[in-house]
């Protein structure tokens, strides 16, 4: 499969969203609105819910499921207020001494005036800061796309994993094309250098794992048993040790 | 790859600037007023339009000069270089292209210098060099900057242009946001003071990063400073752009900018805010203050 088949496969509309991701992997959860300064966006969905005994702050890009849904989530280009939620909701989880888990999916922040107006940018910048440092574990899952610095917002994390079929970058195939040869045409050739395949960024120690795709249900279950078998470990880790390990996971690019 | 490209001499008169270059009436229009300038006067003017205030992009050493105590500037890290870790097309030859516009060897110069006597750690990034995008080298150097300035409870003074993250180090560009911030968030976690200056256009991964880290930020007069590009913007939501639609201007109506400092102001104003990041210093002579960072 060329690198370019996988981000079709990746942006695909059968493939889950983050909502079914939440839905099939932990119990009980309860959504959480707004990031208490603008509006709620419907692109980010957050809130608590129980992986097996331990409550955990859960964070997923929401693309939507048919055409009213894509339009209503914004089709998963979170504004400035869902990174400012998403932000909200992991500094109580560091209050509480909840673990985070998001679920990343998005071909990028959204580009449009008021995202501009309303400062897209110090949204993410404020988010990679507070993240750095965020005195609880975080783990960030790519379950599609993975665009940019919209999708590293919520991915500056202890482990970052990457479903098999889905795809991490600076930039899209189209966007690198376009700048670059000023041919849309290009775009193959784009995506083939980019090195975005989960098994391009597994080689470059960009993720720690890659999780296949057989069916959807048994990505879902080894989800759910490889965070019981993780969380653990990175909440018994002493803070100090766990955001020098942070700094280092990071500090090697 | 073909070093001796780098070491070539001046070619022609407006390579070796300086004297001759004048001499040659050498003239640069002003791309807002379109007003004819003789590059003397416009050196004169720190690059900053005689008729219409419009500001010049300029280079690093440039801005080094400008701002910076005489002879207290002094570099780190100058020796790093970007390799073509993807084999990306192409990327080799835009390195040497920007390494020949730019006299540069990545597009940011870090180091340590004084500003009106006040000790600080200090990166410039170069519109010359690929339009000052962010590759491995530059995430690089400013983090090591930061390192540096934490371990010796520095101030930083950082000057922004960039296009954004450097499509052709892929995913290793984008880590760099990441790498930065930590950084950043380690200095300021030690109370230290981080000062960041936008100028010409600031976008993309670094305006998402260590751009709006500062906990002071200021803006050159009529700079672009977004997220998106414009082209980006205009595409998507298929309309032009209003007018001062992303520039410092419009940035300071909406609360992301401190204060908008035009270039010939920003050595006081700067020496200004640093001193009174350093109490200790106030009533103090700049000979008094002497040393360095060490």
């Amino acid at each position: 499969m060329s690198a370019y088949d996988k981000v079709m496969l990746a942006r695909s509309k059968g493939r889950p969203t983050g909502a079914a991701y939440i839905e099939n992997i932990f119990d009980g959860f309860v959504e959480l609105h707004g990031d208490r300064r603008f509006a709620d966006d419907p692109a980010i969905v957050g809130g608590l819910a129980l992986l097996g005994n331990i409550p955990v702050t859960v964070i997923a890009i929401e693309k939507g499921t048919d055409t009213k849904e894509r339009l209503r989530r914004n089709f998963g280009m979170p504004n400035p207020e869902g990174y400012r939620k998403a932000l909200r909701l992991m500094k109580q989880a560091e209050k509480f001494q909840r673990p985070v888990v998001c679920f990343v999916d998005t071909s990028g922040a959204y580009c449009g005036l008021g995202a501009e107006e309303r400062g897209q940018g110090q949204a993410i910048a404020e988010s990679l800061m507070e993240l750095s440092t965020l005195r609880t574990p975080v783990i960030s899952i790519l379950i599609g796309e993975g665009g940019s610095g919209g999708a590293l917002a919520l991915a500056l994390a202890d482990q970052v994993w990457i479903l098999e079929n889905a795809v991490y970058s600076v930039i899209s195939p189209e966007g690198c094309a376009s700048i670059l040869w000023k041919d849309s045409k290009k775009v193959k050739e784009a995506a083939e250098c980019l090195k975005l395949t989960a098994q391009d960024l597994e080689a470059n120690g960009v993720v720690e794992r890659v999780i296949p795709e057989e069916d959807f249900e048994s990505a879902f279950a080894q989800i759910k048993e490889l965070l019981a078998e993780t969380l653990p470990g990175l909440i018994a880790t002493p803070t100090e040790e766990l955001l020098e390990a942070r700094y280092q996971r990071f500090r090697k690019f | 790859m073909n070093l001796m490209g780098l070491f070539r001499s001046p070619q022609n008169e407006l390579e070796k600037g300086g004297k001759e270059a004048e001499d040659a009436g050498i003239r640069s229009a002003c791309p807002r007023c379109g007003v004819q300038l003789p590059l003397s006067d416009l050196q004169e003017n720190m690059n900053v339009c005689t008729a219409c205030g419009y500001h010049f992009r300029v280079g690093p050493r440039e801005r080094i000069a400008y701002l910076t105590d005489e002879g207290s500037f002094y570099e780190l890290d100058g020796d790093l270089f970007s390799r073509d870790l993807l084999g990306f097309p192409a990327y080799d030859q835009k390195l040497r292209n920007a390494k020949l516009a730019s006299r540069e060897k990545d597009a940011v110069v870090t180091g340590a210098a004084h500003i009106m006597g006040h000790p600080c750690a200090l990166f410039v990034m170069d519109p010359n060099f690929m339009m000052g995008s962010m590759g491995t080298v530059v995430g690089e150097k400013i983090t090591r900057l930061f390192e540096f300035a934490t371990g010796t409870g520095a101030p930083v003074v950082g000057f922004t242009v960039s296009g954004g993250a450097r499509m052709q180090e892929g995913i290793h560009s984008l880590m760099q946001m990441a790498k930065t911030s930590s950084a950043i968030r380690r200095h300021s976690a030690s109370g230290l003071f981080y000062l960041t200056v936008l100028t010409d256009p600031t976008l993309g991964g670094v305006t998402a990063s260590f751009a709006m880290d500062g906990d002071i930020i200021m803006a050159e007069p009529g700079a672009t400073i977004g997220f998106a590009g414009p082209r980006v913007i205009e595409q998507t939501i298929r309309k032009k752009l209003p007018q001062g639609f992303q520039t410092a201007e419009f940035l300071l109506d909406h609360g992301f900018v401190d204060l908008i400092v035009p270039r010939a102001q920003q050595r006081e104003t700067i020496g200004r805010l640093l001193q009174l990041h350093d109490p200790g210093s106030i009533g103090m002579t700049e000979e008094e203050m002497g040393g360095g960072l060490e």
